[in-house]
């Protein structure tokens, strides 16, 4: 450690920043690596739950990154499933809680889906491909970039779910009234789970039709 | 005739690459071979062409469609007049269904064929001619009172979703114009759904209800009360919707499609065995009142038969081996009358049935095959050995 000469890297530098912004597109966790679908699906009826949800994940896995980061060299391999997980429930529990302390109405909406953050690939894939590789600081900036990357898609999709599915953003009436009189019915086919993922489809199409380069030879 | 080949020679040349309409070139074909027969030949090795193409099969089975279209249109009068108690003659009846219905076929051709050019515009394609038998076939299964704006939406939810993601005509996994259907039935059920909605600006008193909807009603009240009889239900004397009421003008479709070819009679005869088969095995279990209506009113009642004959044979979206064919027609009417009997919540049970069979029938194809490979390695293997 002595011989090698530590050269410090600036807080911001353009790998760093590549971290936190890489995951809102290229390296989406949702659209590009199907990762973390199941609570996209679930909770983006509302636009307030999946932004709540999406500040949850985002706590979770900035924090479970920077502790597993810190922790990387003194976990024994075999066992770093174990201490990731005790990490990523022990945080989950503590979201949980504060949820229910502070938004209560919106932790019962959410009900298991907090608890499941645990079982969030997206958190799970970036301790093990990331954390255990990295430093602390970019470990962290790696966390909030994908979290990030998976609030983007998950307040999308909850805004036209919402929108068109209730006529409603955050609870409040956004859809004309003379809409209603000329006609107009809410679909009801938004609220329903299929809905969210050919929403998720749509966004996924439409952002790889926009990046060449993320498409598929086949 | 000729003029008209003649003037589509001489505007020929415009369409084509470095022509002032370069852009719109698949449109101009898909007009071209609309009219005429394709004088495209295969220039590398011999290959037996049948004269018969796709835009041609897809206008017979449109034509087959035409006597439950106008059917539907003389009913959608008919129960109109019914439900005030009037009496109205053959033309009043015909002119006011017209009035109903033309604007439902219109806007679903307008906008599902808008979609498909675009589309072929746009990834220089050539258009496919699937759109004309969906275009017919979504106003076919919509009620007379559907709102203009949810069958253009459907439409296009139908065309984009249900087929152009998946690569356009012939890729599609899911029947678009079912697609469009159920998209109306989870979307807007009260429009869908019901006993307001089956007959055009219907008289508030009169009970607009499906047989289907008087049966579901029997598991409540024990006893099912239809208001029309079977004769009723055959002819199609009947609320519901627009081209599924009559089972008689529907078995004149079905013949001009096993006739020419272009329909399979394995598929068809197949979901009526399956759902005689499931029907008769209800009967005979016998717990509510809806599982004793006699088997054959499920044949009449709802689009069970208009299933049979226009969806379940799309070409794309069914099984295509022999044998799949007969497992794939079998479950849609099983699951068509188990899905009506059982489940209140989904009164018209043949939407479900076929869109889940069209997800299956890949994999019963897939199976049939690897079954007839195995069955044949059989026959080898003592040779070999």
């Amino acid at each position: 450690m002595s011989t090698e000469k530590t050269e410090r890297e600036p807080m911001f530098s353009a790998k760093i920043k590549k971290l936190l912004i890489g995951p809102l597109n290229k390296d989406n966790p949702i659209t590009v690596q199907v990762l973390g679908i199941c609570s996209a699906l679930a909770v983006t009826v509302k636009l307030e739950p999946a932004v709540v949800m999406s500040i949850s994940v985002i706590a979770v896995t900035a924090i479970a990154n920077l502790l597993i980061s810190l922790l990387r060299n003194t976990i024994p391999p075999r066992i770093r499933i174990i201490v990731q997980l005790v990490v990523i429930a022990s945080l989950v529990i503590l979201v949980d809680q504060i949820l229910k302390a502070y938004v209560y109405d919106v932790s019962k909406q959410l009900s298991v889906f907090v608890g499941l953050i645990i079982t969030n690939c997206i958190i799970m894939g970036r301790l093990e491909a990331f954390a255990m590789a990295n430093k602390p600081w970019p470990a962290f900036v790696d966390g909030i970039g994908n979290g990030l990357g998976y609030g983007v898609i998950l307040i999308i999709v909850a805004f036209f779910r919402e929108l068109l599915g209730s006529g409603t953003i955050w609870g409040l009436h956004v859809m004309p009234k003379a809409f209603y009189e000329l006609g107009y019915v809410n679909n009801g086919l938004m609220i329903l789970p299929p809905m969210a993922l050919i929403v998720v489809g749509i966004i996924i199409w439409v952002q790889r039709s926009k990046n060449p380069d993320l498409q598929e030879e086949n | 005739m000729k003029a008209l080949r003649k003037q589509l020679d001489k505007i020929k040349p415009q369409f084509r690459k470095g022509g002032k309409f370069e852009k719109l070139e698949s449109t101009f074909d898909a007009f071209e071979t609309f009219l005429f027969v394709p004088d495209k030949t295969t220039a590398h090795g011999s290959h037996i062409r049948d004269s018969i193409d796709m835009k041609r099969t897809m206008s017979i089975v449109v034509i087959a469609l035409i006597p439950t279209l106008l059917f539907g249109i003389w009913n959608a009068g008919h129960q109109h007049f019914l439900s005030f108690g009037e009496v109205a003659s053959f033309w009043d009846k015909f002119l006011f269904g017209l009035w109903k219905i033309l604007p439902i076929i219109v806007v679903s051709y307008v906008v599902g064929l808008g979609i498909e050019f675009a589309f072929a515009q746009f990834r220089h394609h050539e258009v496919n001619e699937g759109f004309l038998v969906s275009g017919m076939l979504i106003p076919l299964v919509v009620p007379p009172d559907v709102p203009l704006w949810m069958v253009a939406l459907a439409t296009a939810f139908a065309v984009i979703i249900g087929k152009e993601v998946f690569g356009g005509t012939g890729m599609n996994i899911l029947n678009p114009a079912l697609t469009a259907r159920a998209f109306l039935f989870f979307a807007y059920p009260a429009y869908m759904s019901g006993d307001k909605v089956w007959i055009a600006e219907k008289a508030d008193a009169y009970s607009g209800a499906t047989p289907l909807a008087e049966a579901t009603a029997g598991i409540e009240s024990g006893v099912v009360n239809f208001s029309h009889s079977f004769m009723d239900m055959f002819l199609g004397f009947i609320p519901g919707s627009i081209g599924e009421t009559s089972t008689l003008a529907i078995l004149v479709g079905a013949l001009i499609l096993v006739f020419t070819g272009v329909g399979s009679l394995r598929i068809i005869i197949s979901v009526i065995f399956g759902g005689v088969f499931m029907g008769g095995l209800l009967n005979i279990i016998g717990v509510n009142a809806y599982m004793e209506v006699p088997f054959y009113y499920h044949l009449v009642m709802g689009g069970f038969a208009f299933g049979a004959v226009y969806m379940a044979t799309d070409p794309v979206t069914a099984s295509q081996t022999n044998t799949g064919k007969l497992i794939y027609g079998f479950l849609i009417g099983l699951m068509a009358v188990l899905i009506r009997v059982l489940n209140p919540a989904y009164p018209e049970g043949m939407m479900l049935a076929i869109l889940l069979m069209n997800v299956f029938a890949p994999l019963i194809d897939h199976y049939v095959v690897e079954a007839n490979i195995k069955r044949r390695l059989k026959r080898i293997k003592p040779i070999a050995a």
